[in-house]
């Protein structure tokens, strides 16, 4: 053969290779590239020979991991170049060299469609190539067309059209509209009749790609694809050249059957039965032989009709002679084989339900993973993981603690994860589960992420029976010599909490306790310090009577940490210490600490997000949709639960008792209720500002357990009896079920909003309910604020508007979940349609964590809302004024009860009430006149008239006379602001005297609820 | 599809690798990483593995299927759902073109000619998808090729001899 070799690039390579060390081969390069670089500035005296030699010198150079930061212009150039020996050259270190990205591509963009649409198919051939390899999204839109045809072309050769389909695949992974054409799945059924394999083959890949985006379209595909495997399978009619060790192109039966994976079923029957002739014949067929590559050639067949049977889920027959076949390869010599087998019994885990029949090779999977081999390790230990259940959970497990002993360093992680997930979900009994837990933790210490003994810990605080266990079980383990630090961060906790319960064991005594403890903490990080101080704190406050001797030990080594450089250690100890000296409140504080909120195991969690290793992913992926988990595990049922990493900052909390809860309203809160000294969150002055409080420090995890507030409870009483009085038609009733507590009053706050148009609603620990709203004439517009305070998310959000018959209101869609620290605004549109004191109640439930809670609120869209402060002239009010001679348009009523204030101040409330005061009508300087106008949709705008005498020796008592030229807006508005006189809190009913003047009857829509009570209140 | 090469030596664990790339995400990993980073990384990964151990290892989320041949290691790398065998007969399947074009190929002959190994890689694999499986085929086309390129340099030769013997 001819060697037409390029003497200057081979003297190179050896120089190269004959470098001694990486110094000299830099030399050799630098000098290489400063040769090159100089004949490139020089290009006429560049012969094409000379050309070609220095960008193959270039590639060499890139090859070996240089930066070869210049000439790529060359390599592009060359591809311009009207001889096949530069344009070839061209084009493969420009697709070496170049990203898809390169801006130099753009420049060869030209070249490269010109060589396509060309006639030199050697030319076609290069330029296809290219493309193929680095066509980026520019490639695709100006090429798709052009290479489309070649692919059709009935006078192309094979040689340019099996490159036209792998090039067409390359731009349609880059931009799937390129197969937008209409008739396009016609013409890919046509290419499934390609006599030439090269072609077929190339098609079969591009069809691959296009059916796994959508299959719809390539039906008429289908019958094809099995024709052809049917072809292959039977040896028909398959040139020599196409088998390989005797088997007809196996890559082309893979891709035809990976095509056929893409289908959900196939209908017609005869076409079925056809495929599955074949398949069974596949299945039964292959045989293993001495010749490796026809092994690996006719196994790579079988593998993939498995995959196929697996997915069409044929007759159960198949299906179990699929799993014998694999319960046969994991057991052979061959690797690759006892590899593949593994693998595909995992897979097929994932799609039929063939878990029992895989369990019978349990115990040659166990063998698996003792193999030599790292990589069927993994795969038995996926499959050992993914066909777990509570039935073999307890074997598996312990076979995975047997061999974590044993593991590669690169496993364990993995492997205790996967041990711990397990037993979390298929234990049988709890107390085997913190065995479990514990051996993991004593044999592979440093690959037990916290998020392991953290769940732990929240088992054992969940489950009375389980705390005495569980406290002997860690002592067991710290009797040990060599004690792992995970280990004693758990034992600690779990002792701080639960030693009192051993108490009456031998060797279990505080003072043991405690000194079995503080033997570790000089080998302990600073990390671990500060738990081994709470254990100690806690251990003191268990003990009874108070032991002297063990209490200055105690308070010593608190001193001692007084000082101590690390500001959590430092912070502990100083709390400590001067609770202990308390006495008393140290009780409270340093109580058992609450049950956790039940969550959605972390552990999971992290396993089903974890990207590292997505081998692993598709087995916990398996997990995690098979819902089997056994009763005793109830972690699943509240997945909402703490968005991000819930275990890590609810621990973080539960570690830290006292000195958090300062900043962190947690499950601490009653603690911290209790105990005056410290102050609380729920004790800030409530915030106007909307989202201060949504974006103030707070980081409420969970719900707090059921702790109802004393001061809460005053103040919901307080406010019952304001709306007794207030006798608005719809009160809110406060849900006195609900253990959540309003911050602030409720009541307060809608007043305060009937003058103002934005401020809060309603807050609680989890919630606030700001409102912001536009008035317009009979219109109004309000936004509610929904903002979640907390770092979980607050779901089943539910907002009914209780309308009450004079106004229309429409609120937008209210999504059921609030995110973490979100705040979502919901539209609300009012319109009044005539005057009414009646109001709206917004009926506001939500759950958070397990506790609904459900508040009804009133809606600031009062009456007052709708008027329009006007001034009018003398002139103007007394003709008025005179033409409204008596009721129903003018009424006049002499109001007891006042709530005395100076004249001035009277004003002031009206005019906040958009009514205006028209000063200087009245002579007397102790009454007051004001007018306003009143929209509602029946009436447009109204003008109001209002008088009001006051007696200054009385200042409890006034007559006030309204007139309008609508009757019930006469009464209505009379009666509202008459409310807003009369004192509030204390002002009885009764106090009010019946109207002097006749009342006309209110108009009451006999269906409305709201109006009937408003109707038979006043 | 990421197809590389190399071989065991004392300082250099790489002798030289062919890239295609052809999905995005991995030429997005390969971007991010450098090439060489890559190939020491994988070399690590496949020359700790001892004899007689399957084909396949696990790689940052792929599979990388590789075969050694003598000194010389062929390597692609894989979705985690490809079919491993076939891709491994895909490596075979370019060894025995390399065999047969260079008779009998050793390391030398591919260090001294590794344009010739991309020109026939590339009749093999395109887009990271196998091609042509017929040698037959292949080993035509590489023909056709250096055919092309021996008569461009005799005319080049022959031009050259007229313009020389013009000048005399």
């Amino acid at each position: 053969m001819t060697m037409h070799g390029m003497r200057g690039l081979s003297v190179f390579i050896s120089d190269v290779r004959n470098c001694q060390n990486k110094d000299q081969e830099r030399l050799r390069i630098d000098k290489e590239l400063g040769n090159v670089r100089n004949r490139f500035k020089n290009e006429k005296g560049l012969t094409p020979y000379e050309k070609k030699k220095y960008v193959w010198k270039m590639l060499y150079i890139y090859m070996l991991g240089y930066d070869v930061d210049f000439g790529h212009m060359k390599a592009v150039s060359l591809i311009s170049a009207p001889k096949y020996p530069e344009k070839q050259v061209g084009y493969i270190v420009t697709s070496c060299l170049l990203n898809e990205n390169h801006d130099f591509l753009r420049l060869a963009i030209n070249t490269v469609r010109n060589d396509i649409i060309g006639r030199n198919e050697t030319f076609q051939c290069l330029a296809l190539t290219m493309v193929g390899n680095i066509g980026g999204r520019e490639f695709a839109e100006s090429l798709a067309p052009d290479v489309q045809k070649l692919l059709l072309s009935s006078s192309c050769r094979p040689l340019v059209r099996k490159k036209a389909a792998l090039c067409l695949l390359r731009l349609y992974r880059k931009n799937p509209d390129i197969v937008n054409v209409d008739g396009w799945a016609d013409r890919m059924a046509q290419l499934l009749d390609e006599r030439d394999l090269g072609v077929l083959t190339s098609s079969m890949s591009l069809l691959v790609a296009l059916v796994s985006n959508n299959h719809e379209a390539y039906w008429s595909c289908l019958p094809k694809c099995v024709k052809i495997l049917e072809r292959l399978a039977r040896n028909q009619d398959v040139p020599q050249e196409y088998t390989y060790y005797g088997i007809p192109s196996p890559w082309l039966q893979v891709k035809t059957m990976r095509v056929l994976q893409y289908f959900p079923t196939i209908e017609d029957p005869y076409t079925r039965r056809t495929l599955f002739e074949v398949l069974q014949r596949i299945l039964m067929g292959t045989d293993v032989v001495k010749n490796v590559n026809k092994n690996n050639a006719s196994h790579a067949v079988l593998f993939e009709a498995l995959a196929l049977v697996m997915h069409l889920d044929a007759e159960k027959e198949m299906m179990s002679q699929c799993v014998a076949l694999l319960g046969k390869f994991i057991a052979v010599r061959e690797p690759n084989i006892r590899y593949l087998g593994l693998e595909n019994m995992t897979r097929m885990l994932m799609v039929t339900d063939v878990q029992e029949i895989i369990k019978r090779h349990q115990a040659q999977i166990i063998t698996s993973l003792k193999d030599p081999d790292v990589s069927i390790r993994r795969r038995a230990l996926d499959l050992l993981y993914g066909m777990c259940d509570v039935t073999n959970a307890k074997d598996i497990v312990e076979e995975l603690l047997q061999y974590l002993s044993s593991a590669d360093f690169t496993m364990r992680e993995e492997l205790s994860l996967k041990a711990a997930i397990l037993a979390e979900k298929f234990a049988p009994d709890l107390s085997w589960y913190v065995d479990v837990i514990l051996q993991l933790i004593d044999k592979a210490g440093d690959f037990i992420s916290d998020d392991i003994w953290f769940r732990v810990v929240q088992f054992v605080t969940n489950n009375d029976d389980l705390q005495t266990y569980a406290a002997a079980k860690v002592k067991e383990y710290l009797d040990k010599p060599a004690v792992h630090e995970t280990m004693v961060k758990v034992s600690a906790y779990i002792l701080g909490e639960y030693s009192h319960l051993l108490a009456r064991r031998p060797g279990c005594s505080p003072k043991e306790i405690f000194s079995l403890l503080h033997e570790k903490l000089p080998t302990v990080s600073t990390t671990t310090i500060p738990i081994l101080l709470s254990a100690y704190a806690k251990i003191l406050m268990h003990i009874h009577p108070p032991d002297q001797e063990l209490q200055s030990q105690i308070w010593a080594i608190f001193n001692k940490y007084e000082s101590c450089i690390d500001a959590e250690i430092q912070q502990r100890a100083v709390e400590y210490l001067a609770l202990c000296q308390r006495g008393a409140p140290l009780m409270d504080i340093l109580a058992e600490m609450p049950k956790f909120p039940e969550r959605k195991s972390s552990l999971i969690k992290r396993a089903e997000y974890s990207e590292a290793d997505t081998a692993e992913q598709s087995a916990i992926k398996l997990r995690s949709q098979q819902q089997t988990s056994n009763a005793l595990v109830v972690t699943d049922q509240h997945p909402a639960n703490g968005a991000t990493s819930p275990i890590s900052v609810g621990e973080l909390s539960l570690v830290k008792v006292p000195s958090m809860i300062t900043s962190e309203n947690d499950t601490s809160t009653d603690l911290s209720q209790q105990n005056g000294a410290l102050s609380n969150v729920d004790t800030q002055p409530p915030s106007a500002d909307l989202l201060s409080d949504i974006l103030g420090p707070l980081a409420i995890e969970g719900p707090p357990g059921a702790t109802v507030q004393s001061e809460h409870n005053a103040i919901s009483g307080l406010e019952g009896g304001s709306d007794a009085v207030d006798g608005s038609a719809i009160v809110p009733v406060e849900e006195q079920t609900n253990t959540v507590q309003p911050i602030g009053n409720v009541a307060e706050r809608f007043h305060a909003l009937c003058l103002k148009d934005s401020g809060v609603l309603y807050e609680d620990p989890y919630i606030q309910i700001g409102i912001k709203a536009e008035w317009r004439g009979h219109h109004g517009r309000l936004v509610l604020f929904l903002g979640n305070k907390n770092t979980a998310p607050v779901v089943s959000v539910q907002a009914i508007i209780l309308t009450p018959a004079h106004l229309k209101m429409e609120l937008s869609l209210v999504p059921d979940t609030i995110p973490p620290r979100a705040q979502v605004q919901c539209p609300l549109e009012v319109v009044n349609l005539r005057p009414s004191r009646d109001v709206a109640v917004l009926d506001f439930s939500y759950k958070f964590g397990t506790n609904m809670v459900n508040v009804k609120l009133r809606l600031p869209a009062v009456l007052n809302k709708f008027l329009q402060p006007i001034q009018v002239t003398a002139e103007e009010f007394f003709s008025q004024w005179r033409s409204l001679s008596g009721p129903p348009l003018k009424l006049q009523e002499v109001v007891r009860g006042v709530k005395p204030m100076p004249l001035p101040e009277m004003a002031n409330l009206l005019n906040s009430f958009r009514i205006m005061i028209c000063p200087g009508l009245d002579p007397n300087p102790n009454n007051l006149v004001a007018s306003t106008t009143f929209y509602s949709e029946s009436m447009r705008a109204i003008l109001c008239l209002v008088r009001i005498e006051t007696d200054p020796a009385d200042r409890t008592q006034l007559r006030m006379t309204l007139a309008s030229g609508d009757p019930t807006l006469t009464f209505e508005l009379k009666e509202f602001i008459k409310e807003q006189l009369i004192s509030i809190p204390t002002a009885p009913r009764e106090a009010a005297p019946a109207p002097a003047a006749a009342q006309p009857t209110p108009q009451i829509p006999p269906n409305d609820p709201a109006a009937i009570l408003a109707g038979l209140l006043s | 599809m990421v197809f590389s090469l190399f071989s065991e030596g004392e300082n250099k664990v790489l002798c030289w690798c062919f890239f295609y790339v052809t999905l995005a995400f991995i030429i997005l990993m390969l971007y991010e990483m450098h090439f060489e980073k890559v190939i020491r990384e994988l070399g690590g990964v496949i020359l700790s593995r001892g004899p007689k151990l399957c084909n396949f290892v696990d790689w940052r989320g792929f599979k990388v299927v590789y075969k050694r041949y003598a000194s010389l290691y062929f390597c692609m790398c894989i979705d985690q759902d490809d079919n491993e065998l076939e891709v491994l007969e895909i490596i075979h399947h370019f060894v025995e073109i390399l065999d047969r074009y260079f008779g009998s190929v050793c390391e030398l002959d591919l260090i001294f000619n590794f344009h010739k190994a991309y020109y026939i890689l590339d009749e093999l694999l395109l887009a990271g998808e196998l091609q042509e499986t017929s040698k037959k085929t292949v080993a035509r086309l590489i023909a056709a090729q250096d055919s092309l390129v021996e008569t461009a340099k005799e005319q080049a030769s022959s031009i050259s001899n007229i313009i020389a013997q013009a000048t005399k």
